[in-house]
C-alpha cells in the first residue's frame, strides 16, 4: 500500500511551484489576465525547458515517458499558481498523438511537440455542449468544413488536433489555408479560448483516433480535476490568510466562530479532493476497468467543491473579495473553467450513473 | 502509487486466511453457547497476534509492535470472514488503552484481561447536564472520606450504563484548583445504592443512552488512575489510540452501497427511483464525497504506516463521515417518497409494526443527527479544523486553562 506521491514526484511539483514563484508571481499572472492575448511565449519556454511539453510522451520522441498522475500533479501546482498559458490544449494534444497516431505521425510530430518548437491544441467542443466523441459532427474528410468551440490557445498554436464525426481525431496545420480563429472572450482569462472555423482545411486522421479519443476525454477530465483542486487550495490559503490578518473588533478575523466555520467547511470540501484526482490518475494507467467512471467522477465533484469554495471565498473576504483588485477573482474564474470545459459535472454524474449500470 | 500492499503484507493475509478458514465459524460440533465460542475464538486470535495488538501479553493482550497496515489487513480478512474483531464497547476502546498508558500494575492485573474478553462491561461518566462541549466544567464531586471516595453528582448520554459492572467517571476533587486541574479519574462500581440509571429516550424512539444518579456513590480510595487532580490527562491519553481512519470511510461507503441498493428497489411510479434523473444526479453527487473519503483513507493510511502525521486531512474524518451519513439519509427519504410518512418510534417503544415501508432508513433519517453530535458536535470539530488545521487563531473567550 503506497497512496502517496513519491519523492521524485514531489521534487517535479517543488521544481515547478519554484519556478512560478520565481517566473510568474502574482503581478505577472495579473499582467498576463489583463494582456490581449495572455500568452507569455518567454514564460511557456521557460515550462518547456522544465519538460513540461512531453511529461507523458515517449523517452525515445524526447518525452519524459512518465504517467498520468505526474501529469495531474503538475497541473494542480498550475492551477495553485494560476499559471497562464497552453499547457492543458498542448499536453492533451501530445497524448492524442501518443494514443492515436500512426508510428509515422508519432515520429514526425511527437519530437517537435515535446521541445515545443510546435504549440498545439485540441479542439474538440461543438455548439450545445458537444463536448464527447459520440457527440462530434464535424463530418471526417481530408478537407474539414465546419465550426469547433472553445479551443485553448488556438490563435497561437501551430498544430490542431480536432475531433470529427464518429468519434475520430484529426491533425490540422495552423498554418493550412481555411482557417479562421475567432476570439472566444473565455472567462478565464490566464487560460484563453477561441473558437474555429474550418472551411477546407486539409487535415490527416490519426490512424487510431476512434480508439484515442474516449482516453483523451479520461485525460482531460483528470487534469481538470487536477486544476480545480489546485484552485481550490489557492483560494483556501488566499482565505486564511485575509483571515490571520484582517482585523475587526480589536482582533483577527480567523478569532470568530462564524468565518473559522466557514473556512474549516470549505477545508473539508477541498482537502479530500486531492486523494480523489490522484486516484483517477492512478486509474488511468493502472486500473483500465475504472479509468473511465473514476475520471468522470472526479472532474464532476472536484471542479463543483472548487466552484463552491470559490463562491465562498469571496463572502469570506467581504466587500474586498468583489473587486478587481482582489485575487480572488483570478481562481474564481479558473474554477469556472474547469468545471465547464469537457462538460459540466450534472454531464459527467449521467455518465457516472450510467457506466456503473444504473 | 500502489494501492496493493505488496508480497510481504500479502502473505501475512494469507497467514490470517489460513487462521480464519481453520477457526471461524466454529464447526457445528462445537461446544459451548455462541457467547462462549465468540470468547474463545477472540482468545485464539488475540494470542495469534491479531487482536488487541496495543495490549501486553501478560494483560490478556496480542502484543505486537505497531503497523498500521497489519492492523488494516487483520480487520479486513476478519471482516471478510464475519469473524467477531475486538469487542466493541467503551471498556476495550477507551478504559483498556488508558489503564495500559496511566494505570497502576495491580489495576491492569484485576482489570484489563476481564474487560477484553467481555467479562465485565463498563460505561463512561464524562458528560454532564451542564457540561458538553465544555467537558472540563464538570460539577459532579468526589470527597475522601475515610478508605473511600463519595461521589455526589450527574452524568448524562451514559451508553450502557443500565448493564455496567463499573463506571470510569470523571470528578472533581480540587474544588479549589484551575478548572482543568481540578478533576480525578476514578474507578466506581455500578451495582450500588447510591448509583440510580434511568434510561433517555431518543427521538427515534430507542434508548441507547441512560442519566446516571450519583448520591453518596462509593469507592475505595485508590480506585483513581493517575494522581489527584490529573483526570483531564489521564482521560486524553486515550485520544490516539483512536485512528484506523478507513474505517469510517468503510463504513460511508458500505452506507451508500445500501443507499444504491434501495434505490433501485423502490418503484418510483412505472420505474424505479433510481431512474429518477434527480435522485441519479444527488446519488453520484454524493458518491463522490463517499470515493473522496475512501482515497482519502487509504493516503492516512500510508502516511501513518511512515510514523508521519497525516495532517489537516486528519482532522477530518469525523466531520467528512457526518456530512456523508447526513446527505445520505436525506436522499434516502426522498427514495421513499410516501414511506416518509410513517413512524419508526413506536416500534422501539411498544414493539409495534406499522405496515409495509422501509423503517430503517427512516429512522437512520434521524439517527444521522445523533452521530454529528456524538463525541464532539460537528461545530467543534470545525473548531478543531479551523484552529488545529488551518492554524487559525483560538476562540477569543474560551477558557483553556489546561493548556494542553
Amino acid at each position: 500500500m503506497n497512496f502517496d506521491v513519491s519523492e521524485e514526484q514531489q521534487l517535479l511539483q517543488d521544481t515547478v511551484r519554484s519556478f512560478l514563484e520565481g517566473e510568474c508571481p502574482i503581478a505577472r499572472v495579473r499582467e498576463l489576465f489583463e494582456s490581449e492575448t495572455g500568452f507569455d511565449p518567454a514564460l511557456w519556454k521557460g515550462m518547456l525547458e522544465l519538460g513540461l511539453g512531453g511529461l507523458l510522451l515517449p523517452e525515445e520522441h524526447g518525452g519524459a515517458g512518465l504517467e498520468m498522475i505526474d501529469l495531474a500533479l503538475v497541473a494542480e501546482t498550475l492551477g495553485y499558481g494560476g499559471a497562464p498559458g497552453p499547457f492543458l490544449g498542448h499536453s492533451l494534444a501530445g497524448l492524442a498523438l501518443r494514443l492515436g497516431g500512426s508510428d509515422a505521425q508519432k515520429q514526425s510530430w511527437l519530437p517537435r511537440l515535446a521541445s515545443g518548437d510546435v504549440l498545439a491544441t485540441l479542439a474538440l467542443g461543438e455548439e450545445h455542449g458537444a463536448w464527447g466523441p459520440e457527440q462530434w459532427r464535424l463530418p471526417a474528410a481530408a478537407k474539414l468544413s465546419g465550426e469547433k468551440t472553445w479551443v485553448p490557445h488556438a490563435a497561437e498554436a501551430d498544430l490542431l488536433v480536432v475531433g470529427v464525426e464518429g468519434g475520430g481525431l484529426s491533425l490540422v496545420e495552423r498554418s493550412a489555408p481555411g482557417i479562421e480563429v475567432e476570439p472566444a472572450e473565455g472567462v478565464d482569462r490566464s487560460r484563453r479560448l477561441d473558437h474555429v472555423r474550418f472551411a477546407g482545411a486539409a487535415a490527416e486522421p490519426l490512424a487510431k483516433g476512434v480508439a484515442a479519443a474516449p482516453r483523451l476525454r479520461d485525460a482531460g477530465l483528470v487534469l481538470l480535476a487536477a486544476d480545480a483542486f489546485g484552485a481550490g487550495a489557492k483560494l483556501l490559503d488566499l482565505c486564511v490568510a485575509h483571515a490571520k490578518s484582517r482585523e475587526q473588533f480589536g482582533v483577527t478575523i480567523g478569532h470568530f466562530q462564524a468565518l473559522k466555520h466557514q473556512l474549516a467547511d470549505m477545508a473539508v470540501d477541498v482537502e479530500p479532493c486531492r486523494a480523489l484526482f490522484w486516484y483517477a490518475a492512478h486509474a488511468f494507467d493502472h486500473v483500465p476497468e475504472d479509468a473511465e467512471r473514476a475520471a468522470a467522477l472526479a472532474k464532476a465533484h472536484v471542479t463543483e467543491r472548487a466552484m463552491q469554495v470559490a463562491r465562498d471565498s469571496v463572502e469570506a473576504h467581504g466587500g474586498i473579495g468583489f473587486t478587481w483588485e482582489c485575487d480572488v477573482q483570478i481562481w474564481f474564474k479558473r474554477a469556472m473553467f474547469d468545471r465547464a470545459f469537457l462538460g459540466t459535472p450534472s454531464v459527467h454524474r449521467e455518465r457516472c450513473a450510467k457506466l456503473a449500470g444504473w | 502509487m500502489d494501492l496493493s500492499y505488496g508480497k510481504e503484507y500479502e502473505e501475512f493475509r494469507g497467514e490470517v486466511r489460513a487462521f480464519l478458514e481453520a477457526q471461524w465459524p466454529p464447526k457445528d460440533d462445537a461446544a459451548g453457547s455462541r457467547d462462549e465460542q465468540t470468547q474463545r475464538f477472540r482468545r485464539l486470535a488475540t494470542a495469534e497476534g491479531y487482536l488487541y495488538r496495543s495490549v501486553p501479553r501478560h494483560y490478556g493482550g496480542g502484543e505486537q509492535p505497531p503497523d498500521e497496515i497489519r492492523a488494516q489487513i487483520i480487520r479486513e480478512e476478519f471482516a471478510r470472514a464475519h469473524a467477531p474483531g475486538e469487542a466493541r464497547g467503551i471498556g476495550t476502546m477507551m478504559l483498556v488503552p488508558t489503564l495500559v498508558e496511566k494505570g497502576e500494575e495491580w489495576q491492569k492485573q484485576k482489570w484489563i484481561e476481564p474487560t477484553l474478553t467481555g467479562e465485565i462491561r463498563w460505561c463512561q461518566g464524562y458528560s454532564e447536564p451542564g457540561s458538553g462541549s465544555d467537558l472540563a466544567s464538570l460539577q459532579t464531586r468526589a470527597e475522601r472520606v475515610g478508605d473511600e471516595w463519595v461521589i455526589h453528582g450527574q452524568k448524562i448520554w451514559t451508553t450502557n450504563a443500565h448493564v455496567a459492572d463499573y463506571m470510569f467517571c470523571l470528578c472533581r476533587t480540587e474544588p479549589d484548583a484551575p478548572k482543568h486541574a481540578g478533576i480525578s479519574y476514578l474507578l466506581i462500581p455500578m451495582k450500588q445504592k447510591g448509583i440510580t440509571v434511568t434510561p433517555l429516550r431518543q427521538m427515534t424512539g430507542g434508548s441507547d443512552f441512560n442519566q446516571v444518579f450519583l448520591e453518596d456513590a462509593r469507592t475505595p480510595k485508590d480506585w483513581i488512575v493517575g494522581k489527584r487532580g490529573e483526570g483531564w490527562l489521564v482521560s486524553r491519553a486515550t485520544l490516539k489510540h483512536e485512528r484506523n481512519s478507513i474505517g469510517a470511510a468503510a463504513q460511508s461507503a458500505g452506507l451508500f452501497q445500501g443507499l444504491v441498493e434501495l434505490a433501485k428497489a423502490t418503484p418510483r411510479g412505472d420505474r424505479r427511483a433510481i431512474d429518477d434523473p434527480e435522485i441519479r444526479q444527488r446519488l453520484v453527487a454524493l458518491e463522490g464525497r463517499v470515493r473522496a473519503h475512501e482515497y482519502s483513507g487509504y493516503r492516512q493510511l500510508t502516511v501513518s504506516a511512515r510514523g508521519e502525521n497525516p495532517g489537516l486531512i486528519g482532522l477530518m474524518n469525523k466531520l467528512v463521515s457526518t456530512n456523508i451519513g447526513s446527505e445520505a439519509s436525506q436522499i434516502a427519504l426522498d427514495i421513499l417518497g410516501d414511506d416518509g410518512l410513517l413512524d419508526s418510534s413506536q416500534q422501539a417503544i411498544l414493539g409495534r409494526v406499522p405496515r409495509g415501508g422501509n423503517r430503517h432508513w427512516i429512522t437512520q433519517y434521524m439517527y444521522s443527527l445523533g452521530i454529528a453530535v456524538a463525541g464532539g458536535t460537528a461545530n467543534i470539530q470545525r473548531n478543531v479544523i479551523g484552529e488545529r488545521g488551518l492554524g487559525l487563531p483560538r476562540d477569543v473567550y474560551a477558557d483553556r486553562s489546561s493548556g494542553k
